[in-house]
């Protein structure tokens, strides 16, 4: 079975690489490479997958889930400059894609039990997500 | 695995209606979406790409190049159309969306520039409650 919770923070990010040139970094993100920055409120949907616990009837705690969001990614990360504030963006680009893997990797190791994490999807903009997952290893 | 997913829109008319079947039984089968002045959708499209990320741009493609790739190929001549009659395919295909998301993956995958990763999905929203999806496996 798998179980979703979604959650909002907003932050502001600059997606350019400071091994380019401001006009290749241009070239490459579009409006995205304002060395000043702009930001969005985004969307994490976090899934998690197992069994109903036979006793509790829950795949897992939804309060202890929503505390494991809180101090992993809304609080670091809500109402923050995602480049100068959140490792590891001040030296890894923080488009989505490589925003939604951190938060795989800040995730993944508190679903080691009978709950594993399934999928990290995270919308930028209504019109603009990313699905990030790995196998279980 | 990363999958990034873009959504887009259009606006357009259509009738289900098939030469092979009488006028009654395509009432029958297709029933209100049988009215032969048409009827029209807001359409949502969202088209999933998927691949690796490469390390120095942290992205798996240019957004704007995506963007303008669907719009060249599929919502110029999509949006504020007829379908059965302003889009050559559905001239003797129906426009149900089934046929008109396989035109779509059809469309993209002929204009699919090489450097780009690969087509992952292609999902058409008729309304709120009708959605249909391909996968790149189907083909």
């Amino acid at each position: 079975m798998l179980i979703t919770r979604r959650v909002e923070f907003s932050a502001s990010h600059v997606c350019a690489n400071p091994a380019l040139s401001g006009e290749e970094n241009r070239a490459l993100y579009g409006a995205a490479a304002n060395p000043l920055g702009h930001g969005h409120n985004y969307v994490l949907e976090v899934t998690l997958e197992g069994l109903p616990d036979p006793v509790t009837g829950m795949v897992f705690d939804l309060r202890e889930l929503k505390e494991i969001l809180q101090h992993n990614v809304t609080g670091p990360m809500d109402h923050r400059f995602l480049n100068r504030e959140v490792t590891p963006f001040d030296r890894v680009v923080p488009t989505a894609e490589n925003i939604a893997a951190e938060i795989w990797r800040r995730l993944e190791p508190n679903f080691r039990g009978t709950a594993r994490l399934s999928n990290v999807r995270l919308y930028e903009t209504e019109d603009l997500f990313v699905d990030y997952s790995e196998a279980a290893s | 695995m990363t999958r990034l997913t873009r959504r887009y829109r259009f606006c357009a008319s259509h009738r289900l209606h098939t030469a092979a079947l009488s006028d009654e039984a395509n009432r029958e089968l297709y029933g209100k979406c049988n009215n032969p002045w048409g009827h029209g959708h807001n359409y949502v499209l969202e088209i999933g790409v998927t691949g690796t990320v490469p390390l120095d741009s942290g992205q798996l493609v240019l957004v704007d190049a995506l963007d303008e790739l669907v719009e060249r190929s599929v919502l110029r001549e999509f949006d504020h159309r007829d379908l059965n009659r302003d889009v050559a395919a559905f001239a003797r295909v129906v426009p149900t969306s089934e046929n008109v998301a396989m035109e779509i993956r059809s469309r993209l995958l002929s204009a699919w520039p090489a450097e780009f990763p690969k087509l992952a999905g292609v999902r058409l929203w008729e309304t709120k409650r009708n959605i249909f999806e391909l996968t790149h496996e189907e083909q």
